[in-house]
């Protein structure tokens, strides 16, 4: 976006106009200098581990960080949380606004849903793990974890997935809301005017011009469950390596628990059970880079849903 | 016998005249007869456009005491006037006048609107609209809109769209090709496109997306087109385009345009209708309501006293 530059001199200003352009500045560039310091910092701490063996190779237990292992566990752990997550908010969360935004009826209930949704958005990850420990626990949902003696442990991929999908939710459903509402009437009504009905409006028309708003929607989503923490400690199980039940390949996988980047950095911290610096220092930096990729992908199809549009 | 496509005087022809027309659409000639008594203003034939040639008009529609009101406020008050094939009827008026109202009506997409209740009788074929299945109407009654508004789609898909059964998603593409093409013929937008058909349709300029919306409207092969000031958001050079396209189409389905812009209804429309306040004031042939019109509230709006 260009700006017009102003053809005036700043000579005439007064005192608190320059100290406020001052300050702006000077907050501006503090944060570039913050931001620059955290990863440069962590490229320092954590350089020394970041080899490509690291990506690939199970965390072991060891002595010194130099027996550790890497992350393959926890990448893995973060990639089938994720996509479990995701594979629940989207399509919920795709639902959610067409209904919100095309029926919305009666709207006493879609005040109620929007409310809901909106509550989502600010909920504190612990108490929707809170939530998941309970109802994950109940034993007509044991089939989704391992259940020993009539026990459900409750622990596992798909109660984290379903709860980080919760944290990802509210975020789907405002981008494609507002794509939705951005779609002006007449389109909709140029539907109808050659005979089609709304659901084929819906189907053929509307969800094809937000398709760039639900991929924007999702990794914004994603790049949200993805940083929780919380969640994964107390749902996935935090067991390092992915512990599967079963010999089903990857239902096993997903009923057992595993691990994640953001546990495993929690749990490598200093202040953490396993006190590995370095180790959480370059498993953060991994974590840095997803999360840009995703930023960027936000980018190209926030730009692509900009592009071609009515007027 | 006259063929006209020289320039002649103002005359007045009478009911069964037989005469010879240019026809635009590929320079030919047909003798036709007169259904009703036309004048004949040459004075308005463009030698590059050859408007105004005169076409046998044939009733496809009806409205019929037609009021529409949006809760309390009235919107269309006891409108009744034909709608033919063979010629373009232009509805005129100030803003609010109604005219967008009444042509939403006839293909019923004023139930869209939650308030709007309807007194009165439209019929298409002698069949009154209400008693049809609504999506059935609009296939027979299309409509383009204001703002060029194609989907999000491939310029093949936009048309294909109205050729395919409600949702479905994509049966037998090259079996669609020939009447999408024909379409896009009709709209005047095939030689144009006819190498990029699988390009976004929202690539193309203002005035190709209106005439692809044209072609959109055309392939349910309707038998009534509806256009709500399609020219309001092109350029001069796309408006006379879609002007000399809809002066084409009036042959093959009755055409209704809602337009602000006077001069157009004077160029295009074979017959005006012009509305205030709801009411239908004047019903007459275009070059009659503007060159002479009979009730004083058109004369001043014709002539810029207001609107």
């Amino acid at each position: 976006m260009s700006r017009t530059r102003a053809l005036e001199s700043s000579s005439s200003w007064r005192w608190t106009d320059r100290l406020g352009l001052a300050f702006a500045w000077l907050v501006g560039l503090l944060f570039c200098v913050i931001c620059a310091a955290i990863v440069i910092y962590l490229l320092v701490q954590g350089i020394r581990y970041l080899h490509p063996s690291f990506l690939w190779t199970n965390p072991k237990v060891g002595n010194t960080q130099n027996e550790t292992g890497g992350i393959l566990a926890p990448l893995l752990g973060t990639a089938l949380v994720i996509a479990l997550a995701m594979g629940i908010a989207t399509p919920v969360g795709v639902g959610i606004a067409v209904w919100l935004s095309e029926y919305a009826r009666p709207r006493q209930l879609a005040r109620v849903v929007e409310s809901t949704v909106e509550m989502f958005a600010g909920a504190p990850s612990i108490v929707l793990a809170l939530f998941g420990v309970i109802l994950f626990r109940a034993s007509f949902l044991g089939f989704l974890t391992e259940k020993t003696g009539g026990v459900v442990y409750g622990k596992g991929f798909f109660p984290a997935g379903a709860m980080l999908s919760l944290l990802a939710l509210p975020l789907v459903v405002t981008s494609v809301r507002e794509g939705l509402q951005a779609i002006p009437n007449h389109v909709r009504e140029a539907s109808y005017a050659v005979g089609k009905t709304k659901i084929a409006t819906i189907r053929r028309v509307l969800l094809p011009a937000v398709r760039p708003d639900i991929i924007t929607g999702s990794m914004i989503g994603a790049g949200h469950a993805l940083g929780d923490t919380v969640i994964i400690v107390i749902l996935l199980g935090d067991t390092y390596i992915l512990q599967g039940v079963g010999h089903v390949p990857l239902l096993g996988t997903l009923r057992g628990t595993g691990d994640t980047l953001t546990s495993y950095i929690f749990d490598n911290a200093p202040t953490g059970d396993l006190n590995q610096p370095n180790k959480a220092f370059a498993a953060a930096l991994v974590l840095l880079v997803i999360v840009l990729i995703l930023n960027v992908i936000v980018d190209i199809f926030g730009r692509k849903a900009r592009e071609l549009k009515w007027t | 016998m006259d063929v006209i496509n020289q320039p002649l005087p103002v005359r007045q022809l009478e009911p069964g005249a037989t005469l010879t027309v240019r026809r635009p659409l590929d320079g030919g000639t047909a003798q036709i007869r007169l259904l009703e008594e036309a004048i004949l203003d040459t004075s308005f034939v463009s030698s590059s456009t050859e408007r105004h040639v005169v076409v046998p008009t044939l009733e496809r529609m009806r409205v019929e005491e037609l009021s529409i009101n949006y809760g309390q406020k009235p919107a269309v008050r006891s409108v009744s006037l034909p709608i033919r094939q063979g010629e373009v009827l232009g509805l005129i008026g100030p803003s609010g006048c109604g005219k967008t109202t009444l042509l939403r009506s006839l293909n019923r997409l004023t139930e869209l609107t939650k308030s709007a209740s309807l007194i009165g009788r439209v019929t298409l074929d002698g069949v009154d609209i209400a008693e049809l299945e609504p999506t059935a109407l609009r296939r027979r009654v299309t409509m383009v809109f204001q703002q060029p508004n194609p989907f999000p789609m491939s310029v093949f898909d936009n048309v294909a769209y109205v050729l395919r059964e409600q949702a479905k998603r994509k049966p037998r593409k090259m079996s669609l090709r020939p009447q999408v093409e024909e379409a896009l013929a009709r709209a005047g937008l095939l030689e144009e496109v006819r190498d990029n058909m699988d390009h976004p349709a929202l690539r193309l300029s203002g005035g190709q997306q209106q005439r692809l919306c044209i072609a959109r409207a055309l392939a349910a092969n309707p038998e009534v087109l509806l256009l709500d000031e399609p020219c309001s958001a092109l350029d001069p050079q796309s408006t006379k385009v879609i002007e000399d396209l809809i002066v084409k189409l009036r042959e093959e389905v009755a055409v209704v345009i809602v337009t602000h812009n006077l001069q157009q209804a004077h160029r295009i429309a074979d017959h005006v209708a012009f509305m205030y306040l709801g009411e239908l004031v004047e019903y007459a042939p275009g070059h009659a309501l503007f060159g002479n019109p009979k009730e004083q509230r058109t004369r001043e709006y014709v002539s810029g006293a207001f609107g």
